[in-house]
């Protein structure tokens, strides 16, 4: 008899979904979660809950970023009305581009997942420089237009960490922070013991959820799993709050919900380096004020940078091991956005202890060929 | 801090929104507001609620005030000087040629 129906192995935005999925389905569920030294995404991203342009390469991806966001709205109430924490989240948002060029490909892009997804294509919109002064004045003169869906949009991604991680407690998970897993073993009545740096016995579980994000590729090396990701540095700049005239979000900037600009993002693969640089931040700056002139006006009050969880093809790995049946390692870019789905739905599979093949597509062999 | 002969510290007159108050020199600003019991420096520029100096160290930049006629200044950072100015900070309209910017 194990400790865990489940235990989860992080407790950033995929461990926290899962942690409280499951917590939410009646499981008994641990979170395990590495400290401030972890190299933490969950805390470093921009906010996004976002559709458009993604899965391009794999209309799968396309459809699950959709469902998503069709989820997000009864997610983020739920949240809220359970904890009184609101999630500030806003379905409303353009991808605004700077140049024609970039509007040329947005739009091929958009073509491609149309294409892909057949009819279960959801439809945009190409909006001109005219059209979309109406709904976002303050764009530059030379701004070509913009994308629309009707399913992108943004949120406060630390009041949803701390949403999940509050109710995921008040529904009974146990959640665990600096903690380690250092090993993940079998056991013989197959489930498995999880134990810490030390070897100290940390608890056991029916199964397991490696949800480590850069932490986890070492963790499950050493039981004959490979997990594809690698590290893609982004950098965001932060303005001085200022009151409230944006609610939308474009792909790359957003006002917060207490006043504040956020510029993002650079995407740069240096390895493991959190570090901004001045050329890089520039950068960020000069592109957004390209679309945005009156960010120019307002003064910078921090930078950070953060490490992208990337996949070869950007999109999910979700993966059970045939060795040890029970074990899952899932990992993603878009965490913010996919934290409905991942709650709502991958929770019940690992509940149910099985990934529904409609969801294959996601499996890392498919880097194999 | 800055002592004069007998050892006390040598007072710095300044004023916030108007009222005049007094820190010894070699103070910061948020220091010497904090105490003569001005704990609301502002306000949040989209809820309206009070807000403070939080962190005194420069990272949580809640204690933004104008000083001497320059927004965004953070009292945590600055040092009293004498005859100083201290203000709320002004509304901060991004979208209304409010900013730093030169246009
Ligand atoms: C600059 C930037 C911008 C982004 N913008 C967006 C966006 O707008 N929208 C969006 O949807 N996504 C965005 N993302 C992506 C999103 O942040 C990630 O998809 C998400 O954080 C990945 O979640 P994760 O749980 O896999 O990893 P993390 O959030 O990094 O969490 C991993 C957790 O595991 C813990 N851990 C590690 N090793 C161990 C161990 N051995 N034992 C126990 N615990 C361990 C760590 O402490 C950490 O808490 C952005 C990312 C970046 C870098
Ligand atoms: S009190 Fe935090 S920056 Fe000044």
């Amino acid at each position: 008899m194990q400790d865990y129906d489940v235990a989860v192995v992080g407790g950033g935005l995929l461990g926290s979904a899962f942690g409280w999925g499951l917590a939410r389905r009646g499981q008994k569920t641990v979170v395990f979660d590495e400290g401030d030294r972890a190299i933490r995404t969950a805390r470093g991203n921009f906010g996004l809950v976002w559709v458009q342009s993604k899965g391009q390469n794999m209309p799968e991806y396309a459809a699950w970023s959709l469902r998503a966001s069709q989820l997000w709205q009864d997610f983020a109430a739920e949240l809220t009305e359970n904890t009184g924490v609101d999630v500030h989240y806003v379905k409303q948002g353009y991808n605004i581009v700077a140049t024609e060029a970039e509007l040329e490909s947005a739009i091929a892009g958009q073509d491609r997942i149309t294409a892909g997804m057949g009819d279960k294509a959801y439809g945009y919109e190409v909006l001109d420089h005219k059209t979309l002064k109406a709904v976002a004045p303050h764009i530059a003169d030379s701004v070509p237009g913009a994308i629309y869906t009707g399913h992108d949009g943004h949120c406060n991604p630390l009041f949803l960490m701390r949403a999940l991680h509050q109710d995921m407690q008040a529904k009974g998970a146990h959640y665990q922070p600096n903690t380690r897993v250092g090993a993940i073993t079998p056991r013989a009545d197959g489930g498995f013991d999880l134990t810490g740096e030390d070897g100290t016995l940390l608890g056991s579980a029916a199964r397991v959820i490696v949800a480590a994000g850069h932490g986890a590729v070492n963790l499950v090396r050493d039981l004959g799993i490979d997990l594809p990701v690698h590290a893609d540095q982004g950098q965001v700049l932060v303005t001085e709050k200022v009151s409230e005239s944006m609610s939308f979000a474009t792909g790359t900037v957003r006002q917060t919900d207490n006043g504040s600009f956020l510029l993002g993002a650079s995407s740069k693969q240096i390895g493991m380096d959190t570090r901004t640089d001045l050329p890089t931040l520039a950068e960020v700056a000069r592109y957004c004020i390209s679309v945005f002139p009156f960010l120019g006006k307002l003064r910078l009050q921090r930078a950070w940078g953060a490490l992208r969880v990337m996949t070869p093809d950007g999109c999910p790995v979700y993966q059970q091991s045939e060795a040890h049946p029970g074990l899952f390692s899932f990992a993603c870019h878009s965490g913010v956005t996919l934290s409905s789905v991942h709650a709502l739905e991958v929770a019940k599979w690992v509940s149910e202890g099985n990934i529904p093949s409609e969801f294959n597509v996601f499996h890392p062999r498919r880097f194999d060929v | 801090m800055e002592l004069d002969a007998t050892n006390t510290p040598k007072t710095v007159r300044l004023s916030f929104e108007g009222t005049a108050i007094e820190a010894p020199a070699g103070a910061t600003v948020a220091a010497a507001l904090l105490a003569a019991d001005i704990i609301a420096f502002g306000t949040r520029p989209v809820s309206g609620l009070p807000r403070g100096a939080f962190c005194m160290m420069g990272t949580c930049f809640e204690c933004m005030v104008e000083i001497d006629g320059i927004a965004n200044r953070q009292a945590c950072l600055e040092t009293v000087q004498e005859g100083q100015n201290i203000r709320r900070m002004p509304p901060r309209i991004p979208t209304k040629g409010q900013g730093d910017g030169d246009d």
